[in-house]
């Protein structure tokens, strides 16, 4: 019997990764694979509060969420080889044609 | 009779030539300029033949119109006819149509002449609006019409700065005696609750005199003195009429010697109500008018400029008028209004005759023995000249004398006021007539055959001719009415009948009871007995020494005038410089209002404080989101940074609400 | 107890997992501990019951998601990332940042959730039920979702075509 609340807070140190993982890193990549880390915490408490409240409706999102995520990762993918052909760097610092 | 037909006339004429005339001829333009006040002329002819057998007060409103209602107060377009309005108007019509039609020949080489014309009907319109008004308000709409009309003809060559200049300057010293103007009729509306003159000559009469000092009736008194000392140059806002000789010479004789300049005299006359309950306000009018007509008259001793002469002589001859008021003979007052119109007008157009028979020359240095060349003209100056220095039989002499004898009478410091004035008419006979000898007699001193650059017309210059007959027939008649203009105010002790004085009574009687002034010898019969006879020899006497020593100085010994120059070398420049006025006005009084406009209102407060302000506020909107702009860096990490900044606010919101 | 356990290791596991994928400076390091962090995280969902879930987990999460991020950081060849100076000034604030931003969090939930328990497995996600779910009360979303993967799939091939 494992309270619900250990659940979410470990879904929280996990999201608190993928933000943090998201803010420092200087390899695009790298944020990208933050988000899908991210994604993957909230996944887990949709999953821990559908058994908690016994609805299975939560694991159905939980599906489209991976849906989602692998269509993102996709074409974020495909953006990021684009982004690298024109500016044959992964460091996102670099990209800033539009800064003043 | 419809009296506001009078002041119409003149208008229409004024906006016919104003609006059309660019495109008429010369030859049009006189036509109706001419037309109009010469209609205006015998209309007003044709009311006097209906007025003088029965003469009484008429007050006519214009269609019965109200001009102005605020709850008890109001205004009419009210004119009124009564002796003093029918002299004045008699006097303001005829003397403009006789310069109407000298200008038709003066100016006829001068460009604007429609604009002149105009101005000068325009001018017409306000000052009868002006004389024929009931009230205060309409007589201050006529003042200030004519203080526009001579800024207007007084810059009429406006392309020349001095021009420009002096007309500013006229308008302006005018508006300061305006303000006084105004102040006492907001004083009037106050207390009297109207600005009608019967009605507020009625409550002024119902007030006791103020002899114990001063209060409202002072107060109004030197307040509309004020007003006078602007629009009839006296001392200390005398200054715009010498500069205003910058104007067409028609312009000085009209506006600046005949009209304008009387308006003020006339205002105090209608006035004198006020002045008799307040005798520190009427001492203080006869001061005035005293100090100016001396402090004018040493001026003019050492002019050079014959307008100029003639200008600060109509200053002191100004200043005797004033002083009549202020002593309460204000028909003798008028009196000299209207001699002095006659005269002075003929002695400007006479002038204005020499000026141009010189081509332009203004200088009388430049000028001498003109009496061959210009007859006419020196025939009628001659005259004028006469009746300017009350030589016997002129009409100068009967009006300045009957001035100069009621002041002797006045109080017990009149004896001050008479010898100033003796001394005075002794000046101006000087003058007169150092300007007559330097101007007809000795050797021609100007260059002949010489293109005038200096001068005012563009008339090439050739020996000097007489005007043509248009500018010669005004003169005459002007000469005329110099001599006999006085026969109508002969006192009794020379066998006359003073008509004039009779017939200005009733104006002027309406105090006796309660003035304080009726204790003391001067009721407004005058008491005409051999003590008069006495101060006429007297006065013929200093002018006969005036005319004597011009005599000497400028035609037997001519080197006279520069010895005594080189003697009295420092009061020879104060006089030629005007004692200097004009420079201490302008440190005294335009200096610091410019360096308070220019530091403290223009750039402290306009670019210090309004620029600043606005400026400010578009710069903070400027630094605001040049801070806002570091969001938008095109730095996607930044952007993530920023993100992740606003969904941490919103958790933290969202736990501290869920916690309460 | 064995629950707990079981979850404790996992959730230990899931953790150390994320932290190295921030700490490592090659990407290929970062890619390969996330991949046990997903495979930590399906055997959570084993544990709470959702076992269709936990084989969709480790098929198209770990196993079709993560290889593409290998795939696609060998063909970009990326190396060790550079420091610059923005990303120090990063360090400095987000790692406390964070840090205290999940305590924060998980102080709260723990207050809003204290006491209440979950029994292992008691919610059974087979996929019968799973099934059942998505092709009726979901219907609309799922077919959506399905052009919703098609126009990503034209997306990434018109994105990473090679300019001919």
């Amino acid at each position: 019997m494992v309270p619900i609340s250990y659940y979410l807070v470990l879904s929280a140190i996990l999201f608190a990764c993928g933000v943090l993982g998201f803010l420092i890193k200087r390899n695009v990549i790298t944020i990208f694979m933050s988000i899908e880390l991210m994604l993957n915490a909230v996944n887990l408490s949709f999953v821990a509060f559908a058994s908690y409240w016994q609805a299975l409706s939560g694991q159905v999102f939980v599906f489209f969420v991976m849906v989602v995520a692998a269509a993102e990762a996709a074409v974020g993918l495909a953006i990021i080889i684009a982004v690298f052909r024109t500016r044959q760097t992964l460091n996102p610092d670099r990209v800033n044609l539009l800064k003043l | 009779m419809i009296l506001w037909l009078i002041p119409i006339l003149p208008i229409i004429g004024a906006a016919i030539n104003g609006l059309l005339g660019r495109k008429f001829s010369n030859r049009t333009v006189a036509a109706i300029g001419l037309f109009f006040p010469g209609l205006a002329m015998v209309y007003t002819w044709w009311i006097a033949a209906q007025f003088f057998p029965n003469p009484h007060t008429i007050v006519q409103t214009f269609y019965d119109l109200t001009w102005i209602k605020a709850g008890a107060f109001s205004v009419q377009y009210g004119f009124q006819l009564d002796q003093l309005s029918m002299l004045m108007a008699l006097i303001v019509t005829g003397v403009g149509f006789l310069i109407h039609v000298y200008s038709v020949g003066y100016m006829a080489h001068e460009g604007g002449y429609y604009r002149f014309f105009s101005y000068l009907n325009l001018f017409m319109f306000f000052m009868l609006t002006l004389v024929l008004a009931d009230n205060y308000l309409l007589m201050f709409v006529g003042w200030e019409g004519v203080g526009l009309a001579s800024y207007l003809l007084i810059g009429f060559f406006f392309l020349r700065d001095s021009a420009s200049a002096a007309g500013k300057k006229a308008f302006i010293v005018n508006r300061i005696g305006d303000f006084g103007f105004l102040i006492a009729l907001f004083l009037m509306i106050q207390h009297f609750g109207t600005l009608n003159f019967a009605q507020v000559f009625d409550k002024v009469n119902g007030l006791p005199a103020e002899t114990a000092g001063a209060g409202l009736l002072t107060a109004i008194g030197l307040l509309l003195l004020l007003g006078a000392t602007g629009k009839s140059a006296q001392i200390p806002l005398y200054v715009w009429l010498p500069d205003a000789m910058e104007g067409p010479t028609p312009v000085s004789a009209l506006i600046h010697a005949a009209t304008m300049v009387t308006a003020g005299v006339y205002m105090i006359s209608r006035s004198n109500a006020v002045f008799n309950h307040a005798p520190i306000a009427m001492g203080a009018v006869a001061i005035i008018g005293c100090a100016t007509a001396f402090f004018a008259a040493t001026i003019g001793l050492v002019q050079h400029d014959i307008k100029r002469v003639l200008a600060y002589s109509t200053v002191s001859q100004l200043g005797y008028m004033v002083m009549a008021c202020g002593v309460a003979a204000y028909s003798a007052g008028m009196f000299h209004l209207m001699t002095h119109a006659f005269f002075k007008a003929l002695l400007f157009l006479g002038a204005g005759s020499v000026i141009h028979a010189l081509g332009g020359e203004q200088d009388m240095r430049k000028m001498g023995g003109l009496r061959k060349y210009i007859p006419v003209t020196f025939w009628t100056m001659t005259a004028a000249t006469l009746a300017i220095s009350g030589f016997p039989g002129f009409s100068g002499f009967f009006s300045k004398d009957e001035i100069l004898y009621r002041a002797y009478l006045h109080g017990s410091w009149g004896w001050i006021l008479w010898l100033v004035g003796l001394i005075t008419a002794f000046l101006t006979a000087f003058y007169m007539f150092r300007l007559w000898f330097l101007t007809f007699f000795g050797e021609y001193r100007g260059d002949q055959g010489h293109d005038q650059h200096a001068g005012r017309e563009e008339h090439h210059g050739h020996a000097p001719h007489e005007s043509p007959k248009v500018m010669l027939i005004p003169l005459v008649i002007l000469g005329i009415l110099s001599v006999a203009g006085g026969w109508i105010g002969i006192p009794k002790v020379m066998g006359g009948s003073n008509h004039f004085e009779h017939y200005l009574a009733p104006i002027f009687e309406q105090h006796a009871a309660t003035s304080a002034q009726a204790a003391e010898a001067e009721p407004t019969a005058e008491p005409s007995g051999p003590p008069e006879l006495l101060f006429s020899v007297a006065a013929t006497l200093t002018a006969f020494a005036g005319i004597g020593l011009a005599w000497l100085f400028y035609y037997k010994r001519r080197d006279l005038p520069e010895k005594l120059a080189a003697g009295l070398h420092g009061a020879y420049v104060t006089l030629e410089n005007k004692y200097f006025v004009d420079e201490f006005y302008g440190a005294a009084v335009v200096k610091p209002i410019v360096l308070g406009s220019t530091y403290l209102l223009w750039k402290g407060i306009d670019v210090g404080i309004i620029d600043r302000t606005l400026n400010d506020s578009a710069d903070a909107a400027r630094d605001v989101s040049r801070g806002f702009r570091h969001m938008q860096s095109g730095n996607i990490r930044s952007y993530a940074g920023w993100v992740a900044a606003g969904a941490a606010a919103v958790v933290v919101f969202m736990i501290w609400r869920g916690a309460r | 107890m064995l629950h707990l356990a079981l979850f404790l290791i996992f959730g230990v596991i899931a953790v150390v997992g994320a932290i190295n994928l921030i700490a490592q400076t090659h990407p290929i390091n970062s890619a390969l501990s996330l991949v046990v962090v997903m495979g930590s995280l399906a055997a959570e969902y084993l544990l709470l019951g959702a076992e269709f879930l936990g084989a969709i987990q480790v098929i198209v999460y770990a196993g079709a998601i993560m290889v593409l991020f290998v795939f696609t950081i060998m063909l970009l060849n990326a190396g060790a990332e550079e420091q610059t100076r923005g990303s120090k000034v990063a360090i400095i604030i987000g790692i406390p940042g964070m840090v205290i931003g999940s305590v924060a969090v998980a102080w709260a939930l723990i207050r809003a959730h204290t006491g209440a328990e979950v029994p292992v497995g008691s919610l059974y996600g087979s996929a019968q039920g799973i099934g059942h779910l998505l092709f009726r009360d979901f219907l609309l979303p799922f077919e959506i979702t399905s052009v919703l993967i098609l126009i990503a799939i034209m997306g990434a091939v018109v994105l990473a075509r090679r300019e001919s």
